[in-house]
Protein backbone atom coordinates (compact mmCIF):
# COMPACT_ATOMS: atom_id res chain seq x y z
CA UNK A 1 0.00 0.00 0.00
CA UNK A 2 1.19 3.59 -0.76
CA UNK A 3 2.91 5.39 2.27
CA UNK A 4 1.83 8.92 2.98
CA UNK A 5 3.71 11.17 5.22
CA UNK A 6 2.00 14.11 7.39
CA UNK A 7 4.66 16.27 9.19
CA UNK A 8 3.02 19.19 11.58
CA UNK A 9 3.60 22.28 12.49
CA UNK A 10 6.62 20.97 14.93
CA UNK A 11 8.24 18.60 12.13
CA UNK A 12 7.03 15.46 13.93
CA UNK A 13 6.50 12.84 11.26
CA UNK A 14 3.79 10.03 11.02
CA UNK A 15 3.80 7.78 8.01
CA UNK A 16 0.51 5.90 7.04
CA UNK A 17 0.21 3.14 4.95
CA UNK A 18 -2.86 3.62 3.02
CA UNK A 19 -5.81 2.28 0.86
CA UNK A 20 -5.61 3.28 -2.53
CA UNK A 21 -9.30 4.80 -3.26
CA UNK A 22 -9.45 6.48 0.13
CA UNK A 23 -8.21 10.50 0.60
CA UNK A 24 -5.35 11.51 2.08
CA UNK A 25 -7.93 12.67 4.81
CA UNK A 26 -9.55 9.40 5.61
CA UNK A 27 -6.26 7.70 5.96
CA UNK A 28 -5.22 10.40 8.75
CA UNK A 29 -8.11 10.60 10.41
CA UNK A 30 -8.39 6.48 10.59
CA UNK A 31 -4.78 6.45 11.88
CA UNK A 32 -4.91 8.91 14.52
CA UNK A 33 -3.04 11.92 13.09
CA UNK A 34 -3.12 14.65 14.77
CA UNK A 35 -4.10 18.24 12.97
CA UNK A 36 -6.72 16.50 10.25
CA UNK A 37 -10.45 17.36 11.19
CA UNK A 38 -12.39 16.37 8.29
CA UNK A 39 -15.63 17.48 10.25
CA UNK A 40 -17.29 17.03 7.09
CA UNK A 41 -17.16 13.76 6.63
CA UNK A 42 -15.15 14.57 2.81
CA UNK A 43 -17.39 16.72 0.91
CA UNK A 44 -14.95 19.39 0.78
CA UNK A 45 -17.46 21.63 3.09
CA UNK A 46 -15.58 22.90 5.96
CA UNK A 47 -11.64 23.35 5.19
CA UNK A 48 -10.52 21.30 8.61
CA UNK A 49 -8.57 18.85 6.79
CA UNK A 50 -5.96 22.18 5.12
CA UNK A 51 -2.49 20.39 3.81
CA UNK A 52 0.20 21.85 2.38
CA UNK A 53 1.41 19.29 -0.23
CA UNK A 54 5.29 18.61 -0.96
CA UNK A 55 6.63 21.19 -4.10
CA UNK A 56 7.83 17.88 -4.88
CA UNK A 57 4.93 16.32 -5.14
CA UNK A 58 2.24 18.75 -6.31
CA UNK A 59 3.03 18.13 -9.86
CA UNK A 60 1.13 14.79 -8.96
CA UNK A 61 -1.37 15.61 -6.96
CA UNK A 62 -2.46 18.49 -8.59
CA UNK A 63 -3.49 22.09 -7.09
CA UNK A 64 -6.47 22.64 -5.83
CA UNK A 65 -10.36 21.96 -7.77
CA UNK A 66 -11.74 25.29 -8.96
CA UNK A 67 -15.14 25.30 -7.38
CA UNK A 68 -15.82 24.46 -3.83
CA UNK A 69 -11.94 22.88 -2.97
CA UNK A 70 -10.87 26.54 -3.82
CA UNK A 71 -13.89 28.58 -2.21
CA UNK A 72 -13.42 26.82 0.84
CA UNK A 73 -9.88 27.07 1.12
CA UNK A 74 -10.13 30.83 0.51
CA UNK A 75 -11.15 30.93 4.05
CA UNK A 76 -8.39 28.76 5.86
CA UNK A 77 -5.47 30.28 7.47
CA UNK A 78 -1.93 30.86 5.71
CA UNK A 79 -3.26 29.40 1.92
CA UNK A 80 -0.50 29.11 0.03
CA UNK A 81 -0.17 27.55 -3.88
CA UNK A 82 0.39 24.31 -2.02
CA UNK A 83 -2.87 24.03 -0.26
CA UNK A 84 -5.58 21.66 -0.93
CA UNK A 85 -7.87 19.68 1.11
CA UNK A 86 -6.48 16.51 2.18
CA UNK A 87 -10.33 15.34 1.36
CA UNK A 88 -10.08 15.67 -2.19
CA UNK A 89 -6.46 13.91 -2.64
CA UNK A 90 -7.31 10.47 -3.31
CA UNK A 91 -4.54 7.58 -2.47
CA UNK A 92 -3.24 6.14 -5.41
CA UNK A 93 0.40 4.08 -6.02
CA UNK A 94 1.87 7.11 -7.86
CA UNK A 95 1.31 8.87 -4.85
CA UNK A 96 3.81 6.33 -2.69
CA UNK A 97 5.98 8.56 -0.91
CA UNK A 98 3.69 11.23 -1.00
CA UNK A 99 4.58 14.16 1.72
CA UNK A 100 1.61 16.14 3.02
CA UNK A 101 3.25 19.51 5.59
CA UNK A 102 0.47 20.15 8.18
CA UNK A 103 -1.12 23.88 9.29
CA UNK A 104 -0.35 24.72 12.63
CA UNK A 105 -4.03 24.93 13.47
CA UNK A 106 -7.34 23.98 11.35
CA UNK A 107 -9.62 27.09 11.28
CA UNK B 1 -40.26 10.06 27.54
CA UNK B 2 -42.92 7.03 27.75
CA UNK B 3 -45.36 5.75 25.49
CA UNK B 4 -48.08 7.18 26.73
CA UNK B 5 -47.26 10.83 26.19
CA UNK B 6 -45.86 9.97 22.63
CA UNK B 7 -49.28 8.43 21.62
CA UNK B 8 -51.20 11.48 23.07
CA UNK B 9 -49.04 13.93 20.96
CA UNK B 10 -50.07 15.91 18.18
CA UNK B 11 -47.15 15.44 16.35
CA UNK B 12 -48.44 12.23 15.59
CA UNK B 13 -51.98 12.12 14.90
CA UNK B 14 -52.20 15.51 12.64
CA UNK B 15 -52.03 14.88 9.14
CA UNK B 16 -48.27 14.50 7.71
CA UNK B 17 -49.55 17.61 4.90
CA UNK B 18 -50.52 19.82 8.12
CA UNK B 19 -46.99 19.71 9.74
CA UNK B 20 -46.15 23.11 9.90
CA UNK B 21 -42.80 23.21 11.88
CA UNK B 22 -42.07 26.69 11.21
CA UNK B 23 -44.69 27.54 13.51
CA UNK B 24 -42.85 29.73 16.56
CA UNK B 25 -45.23 28.25 19.28
CA UNK B 26 -43.48 24.73 19.13
CA UNK B 27 -40.18 26.38 19.69
CA UNK B 28 -41.08 27.56 22.99
CA UNK B 29 -42.90 24.72 23.96
CA UNK B 30 -39.75 22.08 23.05
CA UNK B 31 -42.12 20.07 21.46
CA UNK B 32 -40.51 20.67 18.12
CA UNK B 33 -38.40 17.85 18.27
CA UNK B 34 -41.50 15.02 17.73
CA UNK B 35 -42.32 16.88 14.35
CA UNK B 36 -38.87 16.33 12.99
CA UNK B 37 -38.96 13.09 14.25
CA UNK B 38 -42.07 12.46 12.81
CA UNK B 39 -40.85 13.93 8.90
CA UNK B 40 -37.65 12.00 9.41
CA UNK B 41 -38.97 9.01 9.67
CA UNK B 42 -42.22 9.29 7.10
CA UNK B 43 -41.41 12.39 5.03
CA UNK B 44 -38.16 13.46 4.87
CA UNK B 45 -38.33 16.25 2.36
CA UNK B 46 -41.62 17.59 3.03
CA UNK B 47 -44.01 20.17 1.82
CA UNK B 48 -45.53 22.64 3.76
CA UNK B 49 -48.58 24.48 1.65
CA UNK B 50 -49.64 26.77 3.99
CA UNK B 51 -47.74 29.01 6.49
CA UNK B 52 -47.76 32.35 8.10
CA UNK B 53 -44.37 32.55 5.60
CA UNK B 54 -45.63 31.11 2.37
CA UNK B 55 -45.30 27.22 1.47
CA UNK B 56 -41.87 25.88 1.69
CA UNK B 57 -39.71 22.76 2.01
CA UNK B 58 -38.18 21.32 5.12
CA UNK B 59 -34.92 19.08 4.81
CA UNK B 60 -34.88 16.92 8.00
CA UNK B 61 -32.32 14.76 7.13
CA UNK B 62 -28.14 14.99 7.67
CA UNK B 63 -26.94 13.68 4.46
CA UNK B 64 -29.97 15.42 2.81
CA UNK B 65 -29.18 18.89 4.62
CA UNK B 66 -25.33 18.24 3.63
CA UNK B 67 -26.42 18.08 -0.06
CA UNK B 68 -28.72 21.25 -0.39
CA UNK B 69 -25.71 23.23 2.31
CA UNK B 70 -22.86 22.24 -0.77
CA UNK B 71 -24.87 22.98 -3.23
CA UNK B 72 -24.84 26.99 -3.85
CA UNK B 73 -25.00 26.72 -7.89
CA UNK B 74 -28.58 25.49 -7.58
CA UNK B 75 -29.73 26.74 -3.52
CA UNK B 76 -29.06 30.47 -3.40
CA UNK B 77 -28.35 32.56 -0.20
CA UNK B 78 -28.94 35.76 -1.86
CA UNK B 79 -30.66 38.41 -0.29
CA UNK B 80 -32.57 39.70 -4.26
CA UNK B 81 -33.99 36.11 -3.93
CA UNK B 82 -35.25 35.50 -0.36
CA UNK B 83 -31.75 35.45 1.88
CA UNK B 84 -30.98 32.86 4.40
CA UNK B 85 -33.85 33.08 7.12
CA UNK B 86 -37.67 31.48 6.08
CA UNK B 87 -39.16 34.92 6.78
CA UNK B 88 -38.34 36.77 3.65
CA UNK B 89 -38.81 40.07 6.03
CA UNK B 90 -35.82 39.49 7.88
CA UNK B 91 -34.03 40.76 4.49
CA UNK B 92 -37.02 43.31 3.98
CA UNK B 93 -39.71 44.94 5.12
CA UNK B 94 -40.72 47.99 5.79
CA UNK B 95 -38.11 50.65 5.11
CA UNK B 96 -35.42 48.55 5.42
CA UNK B 97 -33.85 46.22 3.01
CA UNK B 98 -30.23 44.24 4.15
CA UNK B 99 -27.55 42.32 2.40
CA UNK B 100 -24.69 40.55 3.92
CA UNK B 101 -21.92 38.18 3.18
CA UNK B 102 -24.33 35.54 4.09
CA UNK B 103 -27.16 36.60 2.15
CA UNK B 104 -24.49 36.75 -0.92
CA UNK B 105 -23.62 34.05 -3.36
CA UNK B 106 -20.12 34.00 -4.66
CA UNK B 107 -17.97 35.33 -6.35
CA UNK B 108 -19.28 38.60 -4.13
CA UNK B 109 -19.91 36.79 -1.00
CA UNK B 110 -16.19 35.03 -0.96
CA UNK B 111 -14.49 38.78 -1.26
CA UNK B 112 -16.25 39.95 1.54
CA UNK B 113 -16.24 37.10 3.97
CA UNK B 114 -12.64 37.35 3.78
CA UNK B 115 -12.30 40.54 4.86
CA UNK B 116 -13.80 39.46 8.08
CA UNK B 117 -11.98 35.75 8.25
CA UNK B 118 -8.81 36.97 10.06
CA UNK B 119 -10.11 38.50 13.06
CA UNK B 120 -11.26 35.11 13.98
CA UNK B 121 -8.82 32.47 12.39
CA UNK B 122 -6.91 30.31 14.94
CA UNK B 123 -3.52 32.80 15.30
CA UNK B 124 -5.38 35.87 16.49
CA UNK B 125 -7.73 33.62 19.08
CA UNK B 126 -4.64 32.84 20.58
CA UNK B 127 -4.26 36.77 21.05
CA UNK B 128 -7.82 37.21 22.45
CA UNK B 129 -7.78 33.92 24.91
CA UNK B 130 -6.39 36.09 27.41
CA UNK B 131 -8.81 38.53 27.39
CA UNK B 132 -11.76 36.30 27.47
CA UNK B 133 -10.55 34.42 30.65
CA UNK B 134 -9.57 37.58 32.57
CA UNK B 135 -13.42 38.65 31.75
CA UNK B 136 -14.97 35.35 32.50
CA UNK B 137 -13.20 34.81 35.84
CA UNK B 138 -14.41 38.77 36.54
CA UNK B 139 -17.92 37.63 35.80
CA UNK B 140 -18.35 34.04 37.56
CA UNK B 141 -15.96 35.69 40.73
CA UNK B 142 -19.04 38.27 41.15
CA UNK B 143 -21.76 35.67 40.58
CA UNK B 144 -23.64 34.59 44.39
CA UNK B 145 -23.41 30.90 45.43
CA UNK B 146 -26.39 29.75 47.12
CA UNK B 147 -28.45 32.15 45.46
CA UNK B 148 -31.40 31.72 42.52
CA UNK B 149 -30.45 34.27 39.79
CA UNK B 150 -30.78 34.64 35.85
CA UNK B 151 -28.24 32.86 34.14
CA UNK B 152 -29.09 34.04 30.99
CA UNK B 153 -28.81 37.64 31.71
CA UNK B 154 -26.06 37.67 34.37
CA UNK B 155 -23.18 34.78 32.22
CA UNK B 156 -24.44 34.52 29.03
CA UNK B 157 -25.67 37.67 27.74
CA UNK B 158 -22.84 39.22 29.60
CA UNK B 159 -19.97 36.99 28.53
CA UNK B 160 -20.99 37.36 24.79
CA UNK B 161 -21.88 40.83 24.41
CA UNK B 162 -18.23 42.33 26.14
CA UNK B 163 -16.44 39.72 23.72
CA UNK B 164 -18.51 41.57 20.62
CA UNK B 165 -18.09 44.96 22.07
CA UNK B 166 -13.77 43.83 21.94
CA UNK B 167 -14.25 42.59 18.51
CA UNK B 168 -15.87 45.79 16.87
CA UNK B 169 -13.48 47.83 19.59
CA UNK B 170 -17.45 49.62 20.76
CA UNK B 171 -17.76 51.75 23.74
CA UNK B 172 -17.77 48.98 26.57
CA UNK B 173 -20.30 51.06 29.30
CA UNK B 174 -22.74 50.66 25.80
CA UNK B 175 -21.61 47.29 25.38
CA UNK B 176 -25.77 45.88 25.82
CA UNK B 177 -27.26 48.00 23.01
CA UNK B 178 -25.13 45.77 20.73
CA UNK B 179 -27.73 42.40 22.69
CA UNK B 180 -30.90 44.94 21.81
CA UNK B 181 -29.60 45.13 18.05
CA UNK B 182 -28.93 41.47 17.84
CA UNK B 183 -32.45 40.71 19.21
CA UNK B 184 -34.39 42.95 17.46
CA UNK B 185 -32.48 41.48 13.81
CA UNK B 186 -33.54 38.33 14.89
CA UNK B 187 -37.01 39.21 15.93
CA UNK B 188 -40.83 38.80 14.54
CA UNK B 189 -43.85 41.41 15.73
CA UNK B 190 -45.23 38.96 18.70
CA UNK B 191 -42.25 37.67 19.49
CA UNK B 192 -42.20 39.97 22.77
CA UNK B 193 -39.32 41.25 21.63
CA UNK B 194 -40.70 44.24 18.77
CA UNK B 195 -44.02 44.91 18.16
CA UNK B 196 -43.96 46.00 14.56
CA UNK B 197 -41.70 45.70 11.63
CA UNK B 198 -41.55 49.63 11.52
CA UNK B 199 -40.35 49.50 14.94
CA UNK B 200 -37.34 47.22 14.20
CA UNK B 201 -36.56 49.44 10.90
CA UNK B 202 -36.22 52.31 13.68
CA UNK B 203 -34.33 50.71 15.85
CA UNK B 204 -31.78 49.18 13.69
CA UNK B 205 -31.59 52.60 11.37
CA UNK B 206 -30.07 53.37 15.08
CA UNK B 207 -27.48 50.93 14.98
CA UNK B 208 -26.20 51.84 11.26
CA UNK B 209 -26.05 55.13 12.56
CA UNK B 210 -24.20 54.57 15.82
CA UNK B 211 -21.75 52.40 13.82
CA UNK B 212 -21.80 54.43 10.98
CA UNK B 213 -20.05 57.18 13.84
CA UNK B 214 -17.12 54.54 14.62
CA UNK B 215 -16.67 53.89 11.10
CA UNK B 216 -15.98 57.78 10.23
CA UNK B 217 -13.61 58.38 13.07
CA UNK B 218 -11.55 54.99 11.96
CA UNK B 219 -11.86 54.60 7.92
CA UNK B 220 -9.33 57.83 8.02
CA UNK B 221 -6.61 56.30 10.61
CA UNK B 222 -3.52 55.84 8.82
CA UNK B 223 -2.51 52.32 10.93
CA UNK B 224 -6.53 50.81 10.71
CA UNK B 225 -6.98 49.34 14.18
CA UNK B 226 -7.66 45.24 14.74
CA UNK B 227 -11.25 45.73 14.94
CA UNK B 228 -14.24 44.59 12.80
CA UNK B 229 -14.74 47.83 12.03
CA UNK B 230 -11.67 49.08 10.93
CA UNK B 231 -10.96 45.99 9.13
CA UNK B 232 -14.25 46.47 7.21
CA UNK B 233 -13.69 50.20 6.72
CA UNK B 234 -9.92 49.36 5.36
CA UNK B 235 -11.00 46.42 2.83
CA UNK B 236 -10.78 46.76 -0.54
CA UNK B 237 -13.98 44.43 -0.63
CA UNK B 238 -16.25 46.29 2.02
CA UNK B 239 -15.10 50.05 1.99
CA UNK B 240 -17.31 51.41 -0.62
CA UNK B 241 -20.40 49.21 0.84
CA UNK B 242 -23.98 50.79 0.08
CA UNK B 243 -25.92 51.16 3.23
CA UNK B 244 -28.05 47.97 3.12
CA UNK B 245 -24.75 46.35 2.53
CA UNK B 246 -23.11 47.74 5.84
CA UNK B 247 -26.34 47.49 8.29
CA UNK B 248 -26.19 43.99 7.05
CA UNK B 249 -22.63 43.18 7.57
CA UNK B 250 -22.53 44.95 10.91
CA UNK B 251 -25.88 43.12 12.01
CA UNK B 252 -24.47 39.83 10.60
CA UNK B 253 -21.76 39.88 12.67
CA UNK B 254 -23.76 41.12 15.83
CA UNK B 255 -25.91 38.38 15.58
CA UNK B 256 -23.81 35.78 14.73
CA UNK B 257 -21.05 36.64 17.42
CA UNK B 258 -23.57 36.72 19.66
CA UNK B 259 -27.15 34.92 20.10
CA UNK B 260 -25.21 31.31 19.08
CA UNK B 261 -22.92 31.60 21.53
CA UNK B 262 -25.43 33.04 24.69
CA UNK B 263 -27.68 30.06 23.89
CA UNK B 264 -24.94 27.55 23.63
CA UNK B 265 -23.69 28.96 26.93
CA UNK B 266 -27.27 28.22 28.51
CA UNK B 267 -27.53 25.29 26.65
CA UNK B 268 -24.45 23.31 27.95
CA UNK B 269 -25.50 24.33 31.72
CA UNK B 270 -29.03 22.74 30.88
CA UNK B 271 -27.49 19.42 28.97
CA UNK B 272 -25.08 18.84 32.22
CA UNK B 273 -28.51 18.71 34.23
CA UNK B 274 -30.47 17.02 32.01
CA UNK B 275 -27.15 13.90 31.83
CA UNK B 276 -26.03 13.79 34.93
CA UNK B 277 -23.65 11.04 34.70
CA UNK B 278 -22.16 13.33 32.00
CA UNK B 279 -21.27 15.89 34.47
CA UNK B 280 -19.90 13.10 36.56
CA UNK B 281 -17.48 12.20 33.67
CA UNK B 282 -16.60 15.98 33.39
CA UNK B 283 -15.70 16.42 36.56
CA UNK B 284 -13.90 13.54 37.20
CA UNK B 285 -11.63 14.49 33.75
CA UNK B 286 -11.63 18.16 33.03
CA UNK B 287 -9.75 17.66 29.43
CA UNK B 288 -13.00 16.28 28.71
CA UNK B 289 -14.12 19.95 28.02
CA UNK B 290 -12.67 19.33 24.51
CA UNK B 291 -14.99 16.66 23.16
CA UNK B 292 -17.90 18.29 25.55
CA UNK B 293 -17.77 21.24 24.18
CA UNK B 294 -18.15 20.62 19.89
CA UNK B 295 -21.00 17.84 21.67
CA UNK B 296 -23.02 20.78 23.10
CA UNK B 297 -23.38 23.02 20.16
CA UNK B 298 -24.59 20.06 18.41
CA UNK B 299 -26.81 19.10 21.58
CA UNK B 300 -28.07 22.89 21.45
CA UNK B 301 -28.28 23.82 17.57
CA UNK B 302 -28.40 27.41 18.25
CA UNK B 303 -29.93 28.37 14.64
CA UNK B 304 -32.41 26.41 14.30
CA UNK B 305 -32.85 26.50 10.49
CA UNK B 306 -31.44 28.31 7.35
CA UNK B 307 -32.99 28.99 4.41
CA UNK B 308 -32.52 28.32 0.93
CA UNK B 309 -34.14 29.41 -2.80
CA UNK B 310 -34.11 27.02 -5.38
CA UNK B 311 -32.66 28.72 -8.63
CA UNK B 312 -33.50 25.73 -10.76
CA UNK B 313 -35.75 22.75 -10.13
CA UNK B 314 -33.91 19.71 -8.25
CA UNK B 315 -34.16 16.52 -6.78
CA UNK B 316 -33.92 15.78 -3.25
CA UNK B 317 -34.45 12.78 -1.81
CA UNK B 318 -36.22 11.97 -4.52
CA UNK B 319 -39.06 14.79 -4.60
CA UNK B 320 -38.66 17.58 -7.51
CA UNK B 321 -37.93 21.32 -5.88
CA UNK B 322 -39.25 23.72 -8.75
CA UNK B 323 -37.29 26.66 -9.74
CA UNK B 324 -38.16 29.59 -6.91
CA UNK B 325 -39.12 27.14 -4.16
CA UNK B 326 -38.35 28.21 -0.41
CA UNK B 327 -35.94 25.87 0.79
CA UNK B 328 -35.47 25.15 5.05
CA UNK B 329 -32.54 23.29 5.96
CA UNK B 330 -33.45 22.24 9.70
CA UNK B 331 -30.15 21.57 11.41
CA UNK B 332 -32.09 20.89 14.16
CA UNK B 333 -33.33 18.01 13.46
CA UNK B 334 -30.45 16.91 11.31
CA UNK B 335 -28.31 17.02 14.52
CA UNK B 336 -30.77 14.17 15.64
CA UNK B 337 -30.95 12.46 12.88
CA UNK B 338 -30.25 8.88 13.62
CA UNK B 339 -29.02 7.58 10.83
CA UNK B 340 -25.84 10.11 10.90
CA UNK B 341 -25.52 10.33 14.77
CA UNK B 342 -25.25 7.78 17.46
CA UNK B 343 -28.11 8.04 20.04
CA UNK B 344 -28.58 11.82 18.55
CA UNK B 345 -30.93 12.58 21.84
CA UNK B 346 -28.25 12.05 24.18
CA UNK B 347 -25.45 14.55 25.10
CA UNK B 348 -22.30 12.33 25.23
CA UNK B 349 -19.30 13.62 26.28
CA UNK B 350 -16.65 11.55 24.48
CA UNK B 351 -17.80 10.82 21.63
CA UNK B 352 -14.93 10.17 19.17
CA UNK B 353 -16.08 12.41 15.86
CA UNK B 354 -17.90 15.20 18.07
CA UNK B 355 -17.30 17.73 15.59
CA UNK B 356 -19.79 15.86 12.67
CA UNK B 357 -22.17 18.06 13.91
CA UNK B 358 -24.22 20.44 11.52
CA UNK B 359 -24.50 23.53 13.74
CA UNK B 360 -22.15 25.38 11.75
CA UNK B 361 -23.22 24.78 8.05
CA UNK B 362 -21.47 23.24 5.47
CA UNK B 363 -20.30 24.85 2.45
CA UNK B 364 -19.24 28.06 1.57
CA UNK B 365 -21.53 29.83 4.67
CA UNK B 366 -20.05 27.48 7.37
CA UNK B 367 -19.76 29.63 10.22
CA UNK B 368 -16.69 31.87 10.25
CA UNK B 369 -16.49 32.22 13.71
CA UNK B 370 -16.53 28.52 14.74
CA UNK B 371 -13.66 28.30 16.39
CA UNK B 372 -14.11 31.47 18.51
CA UNK B 373 -17.50 29.69 19.77
CA UNK B 374 -15.47 26.87 21.02
CA UNK B 375 -13.21 28.81 22.45
CA UNK B 376 -14.91 30.64 24.40
CA UNK B 377 -17.32 27.67 25.58
CA UNK B 378 -14.15 25.72 26.55
CA UNK B 379 -13.05 28.89 28.74
CA UNK B 380 -16.38 29.16 30.44
CA UNK B 381 -16.24 25.78 31.57
CA UNK B 382 -12.77 25.72 32.57
CA UNK B 383 -13.58 28.01 34.79
CA UNK B 384 -16.71 26.99 36.58
CA UNK B 385 -14.86 23.50 36.79
CA UNK B 386 -12.31 25.67 38.73
CA UNK B 387 -14.84 27.13 41.00
CA UNK B 388 -18.07 25.68 41.29
CA UNK B 389 -19.25 21.61 41.84
CA UNK B 390 -22.62 22.40 40.16
CA UNK B 391 -24.77 24.31 38.74
CA UNK B 392 -28.40 23.81 39.10
CA UNK B 393 -31.11 24.14 37.10
CA UNK B 394 -34.03 25.64 39.19
CA UNK B 395 -36.89 25.15 36.63
CA UNK B 396 -37.31 24.48 32.99
CA UNK B 397 -35.84 27.87 31.04
CA UNK B 398 -38.16 30.00 29.31
CA UNK B 399 -37.37 29.62 25.66
CA UNK B 400 -37.29 32.28 22.86
CA UNK B 401 -40.13 32.70 20.60
CA UNK B 402 -38.57 31.90 17.29
CA UNK B 403 -38.01 29.15 14.69
CA UNK B 404 -34.65 30.68 13.84
CA UNK B 405 -32.54 31.61 17.02
CA UNK B 406 -33.04 28.22 19.30
CA UNK B 407 -32.45 29.64 22.31
CA UNK B 408 -33.58 30.79 26.18
CA UNK B 409 -34.99 34.24 27.27
CA UNK B 410 -34.94 33.19 31.06
CA UNK B 411 -32.86 30.05 33.13
CA UNK B 412 -32.75 30.36 37.10
CA UNK B 413 -30.03 28.48 38.60
CA UNK B 414 -27.90 28.01 41.84
CA UNK B 415 -24.11 27.79 42.66
CA UNK B 416 -22.81 25.54 44.37
CA UNK B 417 -19.59 25.70 46.66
Amino acid sequence: MPLIKYIDANGTEYAVEAAPGISVMEAAVKNSVPGIDGDCGGAAACATCHVYVDPEWIGRTGPAAEGLEQSMLEFAEDVTDQSRLACQIIVADNLDGLILKLPEKQH
Amino acid sequence: MNTATLDASPALSVPLDKIDVSNPDLFVSDTIGEYFARLRKEDPVHYCAESAYGPYWSITKYNDIMAVDTNHQVFSSEAGVGGIIIDDNSVRSEGLSLRSFITMDPPDHDAQRKTVSPIVAPSNLMVLEKTIRERMQNILDRLPVGEEFDWVDNVSIELTTQMLATLFDFPFEERRKLTRWSDVTTAEPGSGIIDSWEQRTKELQECAASFMTLWNERVNAKEPGNDLISMLAHSPATRNMPPEEFLGNILLLVVGGNDTTRNTMTGSVLALNRFPKEFEKLKANHALVDTMVPEVIRWQTPLAHMRRTALEDYEVGGKTIKKGDKVVMWYLSGNRDEDAIERPEELIIDRARPRQHLSFGFGVHRCVGNRLAEMQLKILWEEILARFSHVEVLEEPERVRSNFVHGYAYMPVRLHA
